[in-house]
């Protein structure tokens, strides 16, 4: 586990729920259910957090406003959706401002049930979201060590092409290899 | 004279737990102009009338917003009842009455909680929540529901509460008051907090009734108006009510009418709770809502709302229609905002407690 799984940031949005998903969001964090002790701490910054928390569906005024913070917040990320509205679009499903469930605006990786929804199972679903946190945290450092391996091969290869096509500059290399030495070795003395 | 400045604030911001975006005209820190911009929550639910029949429909009801749950259900159910002529059993509206004012009580020491958060208490935010969830727990134990409560339906109540049980209630209720109190010392007698408070988002009385403000905020301006004295329903048994009002109009008479309307909540249930008789707990009610319309009203913890239902004699009804207590106090917020200052702003908003979901619905 690494640290953020310790220790995950959540931000919260409303999108258009009707504040019961909200309360109980919010209730998590009170000393009743206290998701503090296990290190979850609610920011307002889309750049600090690790968990989006979502409410509601989504609808036409605010689909801006979600993908905006979702593609503000830095990878890797896992976003809940909380509450029957977020996954589906719920008792407003049949609206005629209601696109759908949050998963019409961005990808979600966890869904929660409920509605309201619980905040047991809120809990559950964050750490749920951990687990998913981890497994994209671990593609994304084995894509990022793929992606050094295949730069330095890369790289390797073009400077040996570089070499096989300029063979006449190897010798300008070796004089300034020799300039170097020479002045390690004037300065050896020195010392 | 400086230069003016536009600052966005909202519809993502740490103070609002919901999306309200504010377009801040400023003049160095002080603010000449708020514009606000509504339309986040937006769903069009009083659509939902086409496709679910007036029983169904105090389910959407309980929706427009989770914090009056309860209360937009029972506004609700008493205009299709006085449309349709429904007698409700008397048991009913005693029932009716505890929950409505269980939820008054939620819903002020969440906004107690809230608005200790914006003025840097986050422990008195973490008291009052804790105090709230006593409340929440009566509602799980009589309802099942912790938000939505599904209770109220048009006719009567879905749940009966016994007799035993509702003493238990009484004893909680009385225990939870005397454990409010050294919050609610704290919140009006702090000299720090009162610092913060007094003379900060004055209204006065013309203004509040010139705006039509309503709810604790009008009365915190003085205006006396709150529709549980005339005596609707269930409140008609009560042997007194006055409404909790100041004159001072700041957001310290605010955080104060709230604190006393706590109080006396808990007294009228515990009233309730002494007189309530036996009987039946719903009438079924008989045949389609009448081709006429209704209006019906209550006072919920943000203020008064009024309800227009308009039916054809089918199932479905014509036309519903809200005015909740936020879509008239939005008003009044902007009128705070004009000249306060930059670092006033969350205040400001938060003691007419805004309820975003309601007004847009
Ligand atoms: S799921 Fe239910 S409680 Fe949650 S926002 Fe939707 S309607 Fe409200």
């Amino acid at each position: 586990m690494s640290g953020t799984s310790k220790s995950p940031w959540i931000i919260h949005y409303d999108g258009s729920s009707c504040n019961g998903c909200d309360i109980e969001v919010l209730a998590c964090l009170t000393p009743m259910y206290d998701v503090e002790r296990f290190g979850v701490i609610n920011t307002g910054n889309p750049k600090h957090a690790d968990v989006f928390l979502i409410t509601g569906a989504v609808n036409e005024r605010n689909i801006g406003v979600v993908k905006q913070i979702y593609s503000q917040m830095l990878e890797p990320k896992v976003v809940v959706a909380c509450g029957a509205c977020a996954c589906s679009g719920g008792i407003f499903h049949d609206c005629y401002n209601v696109i759908g469930g949050v998963d019409k605006a961005i990808p979600v990786d966890v869904y929660v049930p409920g509605c309201a929804v619980r905040p047991e199972a809120l809990i559950d679903a964050v750490v749920a979201g951990l687990g998913a946190l981890e497994e994209k945290r671990a593609a994304l450092e084995l894509a990022s060590s793929y992606e050094a391996k295949e730069l330095a091969k890369a790289a390797e290869q073009e400077r040996l092409a570089e070499a096989a096509s300029q063979p006449l500059l190897e010798e300008p290399a070796k004089t300034e290899e020799q300039t170097d030495i020479d002045i390690n070795a004037d300065e050896e003395p020195g010392e | 004279m400086s230069e003016r400045t536009v600052i966005p604030f909202g519809p993502q911001h740490p103070v609002l737990p919901e999306p309200i975006h504010l377009d801040l005209v400023m003049e160095d820190e002080r603010v000449v102009q708020a514009i606000p911009q509504l339309g986040f929550i937006h769903r069009g639910l009083e659509r939902l009338v086409k496709t679910r029949d007036y029983m169904h429909f105090v389910y959407v009801t309980e929706r427009i917003c989770g914090i009056c749950s309860f209360g937009h259900s029972y506004g609700y159910s008493q205009t299709i009842e006085r449309l349709m002529g429904i007698e409700v059993p008397m048991r009913a509206e005693y029932l009716r009455v505890i929950w409505f004012e269980l939820s008054r009580i939620h819903s002020h020491l969440l906004w107690m909680g809230l608005a200790a958060d914006s003025f840097g208490y986050e422990n008195l935010f973490y008291q009052c929540w804790r105090l709230r969830e006593r409340v929440l727990d009566i509602f799980e134990k009589t309802t099942g529901g912790r938000v939505i409560l599904s209770a109220c339906n048009v006719g009567g109540v879905n749940y009966d509460i016994d007799n035993s049980e509702l003493a238990g209630i009484s004893q909680i209720i009385q225990k939870l008051k005397r454990d409010a109190k050294p919050l609610i010392k704290a919140l009006v007698k702090d000299r720090s907090i009162k610092d913060r408070l007094v003379g900060s988002g004055y209204l006065s009385q013309e203004d509040a009734v010139k705006l039509s403000i309503v709810g604790p905020f009008a009365r915190a301006s003085g205006v006396e108006e709150d529709i549980r004295m005339f005596g609707v329903g269930g409140y008609g048994e009560l042997a007194e009510f006055k409404p909790q009002t100041s004159t001072q109009g700041d957001n310290y008479a605010r955080v104060a009418v709230r604190c006393n309307e706590l109080l006396q909540s808990c007294d009228i249930i515990c009233e309730m709770i002494d007189k309530i008789p036996d009987g039946p707990i719903c009438e079924k009610p008989k045949g389609n809502p009448p081709e006429a319309q209704g209006i019906g009203r209550v006072e919920q913890p943000r203020g008064e709302v009024v309800y227009y239902v308009k039916g054809n004699g089918t199932r479905f009804l014509e036309r519903f229609r809200i005015r909740t207590p936020t879509s008239q106090n939005v008003a009044g917020m902007v009128q705070l905002l004009q000249g306060c200052e930059l670092s006033e702003v969350p205040l400001n908003i938060l003691t007419i407690d805004p309820c975003i979901s309601c007004t847009e619905r």
